[in-house]
């Protein structure tokens, strides 16, 4: 589902790379942590998986897409297949939850009659029944990450990235989100998990990548956080 | 496409900073009247050109003391000239009651002029009118004549001020059209700063370039026709309350009129041009503003 072939990337010149070399597969269906401290390159792969960056060296495939061929204009196809989760949820202050979960159809050119089936079935699969017209402001944080992967599971991507999702959450809270997470990769999508909590990565008992410095350090099936 | 979504977004984008659109607006409007009054020049003085060179006559007047066999040697070489058309004669008296006819409004002047004052002229249509230093050539020298004048010298001089105005109006539209430019680039900028993280969240789950673009040159685009709108606005403004109501009054048969299809022409095209280059300074702006 992902590949990463002897991927390097560089910003600027001189200085250390974000990634050095780094070779890595991710298979369908696989639920993969990338842990390591701030600055070991989790952000940049996962910048670099949305072609929001595109890498110094080496070859990223997504989704049998080959990034550093894909058109300009044909990005918005790749990232429709790709769902995102962040810290900071990144939903619409002014919008209510089935409005921000909408948001994201719409603007695809997804039909009315779509939206409007298929939101609450997913605001109803992340548990937020009856918190439909709710704004952000009046949801708890942990019902923001769950507002947020609706939105980035509620056109059925083929992977989801999430970076730092619980990172503004209680361990509780996290636990919950992570609950969750895991249901929606039994329904076969493929997650790819950035995080440096280490509660998390030992309790779920995943593939666990270990980035340091911008490389590879560990890749571990069942891994704990070290 | 979601016409109510797009469009909803446009009138937002608008309303979000009032001053700001109306500044755009205005220059825009000033832009293009001005540019529409250029053009409005252009043709003007075409058709006055047109209209008078044909009809101009080229007066050769004779001395005080011409002989009459001096005169009738003008006469017959005039009626054999192929650069001439036709020829009149007018007399002494004749000039005279034209005169007094001409500045009946100023009795003074015509009471100190004495009939005998005014030289006999003849007055030539020439075939080709712009053929005219070639006759003034040919008859200022000879015996009896004072002097041969063109009325296009005097034409010539009015036309020359039409000019200066339309190049003024054209640069002025220039300069203005540049300025509207710039606004609807700045304001482009201030919609996309205040949508940023609608615009980061459409990018984020793969909305379509065009799809993310569409509002803000939409809102560049009907900024620019309204201003298109009002620039026409003005110069029909123009036209019923200056041109028709005191220019033609003031000067009947000398100013060709300016028709309302001229009118009708120029609001698609001031629409036109105003749509597409504002349209197209949005895009521009969002180009380097939103990476993909």
């Amino acid at each position: 589902m992902i590949t990463l072939d002897r991927v390097t990337k560089a910003y600027g010149k001189g200085g250390r790379p974000a990634l050095d070399d780094v070779s890595v597969n991710v298979d369908k269906g696989e639920f993969v942590f990338f842990i390591g401290p701030s600055g070991s390159g989790k952000s940049t792969f996962i910048k670099l998986l949305l072609k929001e960056e595109a890498p110094s060296r080496g070859k990223v495939v997504v989704a049998g897409r080959d990034l550093s061929h894909l058109r300009k204009w044909k990005v918005p196809q790749l990232r429709r297949s790709i769902g995102c989760v962040f810290q900071d949820f990144r939903l619409l202050p002014n919008k209510t939850a089935a409005e921000n979960v909408g948001f994201a159809l719409e603007v695809i050119g997804k039909p009315r009659e779509v939206i409007r089936r298929v939101v609450p079935e997913v605001l109803q699969l992340v548990g937020l029944e009856g918190k439909e017209e709710r704004r952000p402001d009046e949801l708890s944080g942990g019902e923001q990450q769950r507002v947020a992967i609706a939105r980035a599971f509620v056109n059925r991507p083929l992977v989801l990235l999430a970076d730092e999702p619980t990172g503004n959450l209680d361990p509780d809270t996290s636990i919950e989100i992570m609950r969750l997470l895991d249901r929606i990769n039994r329904t076969g999508t493929t997650v790819v998990m950035a995080t440096h909590d280490s509660n998390i990565v030992n309790q779920m008992r995943r593939r666990v990548v270990e980035l340091d410095r911008g490389r590879i350090v560990r890749d571990q099936a069942r891994g704990v956080y070290g | 496409m979601r016409a109510k979504f797009v469009l909803s977004e446009v009138a937002t984008g608008l309303f979000r900073n009032v001053t700001m659109t109306i500044a755009m607006v205005l220059t825009t409007a000033i832009s293009l009247a001005l540019l529409g009054a250029g053009g409005l020049i252009v043709t003007q003085v075409g058709k006055m050109k047109d209209l008078f060179y044909y009809r101009l006559e080229v007066s050769i007047f004779m001395k005080q003391d011409v002989t009459a066999d001096q005169r009738d040697a003008l006469r017959e070489r005039l009626a054999s000239d192929p650069l001439v058309a036709n020829t009149v004669y007018e007399n002494k008296e004749e000039a005279y009651s034209r005169f007094r006819e001409q500045f009946k409004d100023s009795p003074e002047l015509v009471q100190n002029v004495r009939p005998d004052a005014l030289p006999e002229s003849f007055r030539v249509k020439l075939v080709d009118p712009t053929k005219y230093e070639l006759a003034a050539q040919r008859y200022a020298a000879l015996p009896g004549v004072e002097r041969v004048v063109d009325q296009r010298r005097i034409l010539d001089r009015l036309f020359g001020i039409l000019d200066t105005l339309r190049s003024g109006a054209l640069v002025i539209a220039l300069v203005q059209g540049v300025a509207a430019l710039l606004l609807i680039g700045n304001t482009i900028q201030v919609a996309a700063y205040s949508r940023r993280r609608e615009v980061a969240i459409m990018r984020l789950v793969g909305a379509s370039n065009w799809y993310i673009q569409l509002p803000f040159v939409l809102e560049a685009a009907l900024a620019g026709l309204v201003g298109a709108v009002l620039g026409w606005g003005a110069l029909v403004v123009v036209k019923f309350a200056f041109v028709d109501r005191m220019l033609h009054s003031a000067f009947t048969g000398v100013i060709p009129t300016w028709e309302w299809t001229w009118l009708l022409y120029a609001l698609p095209s001031l629409a036109g041009i105003a749509i597409l280059l504002s349209g197209l300074a949005g895009w521009l702006t969002l180009r380097f503003q939103i990476k993909v």
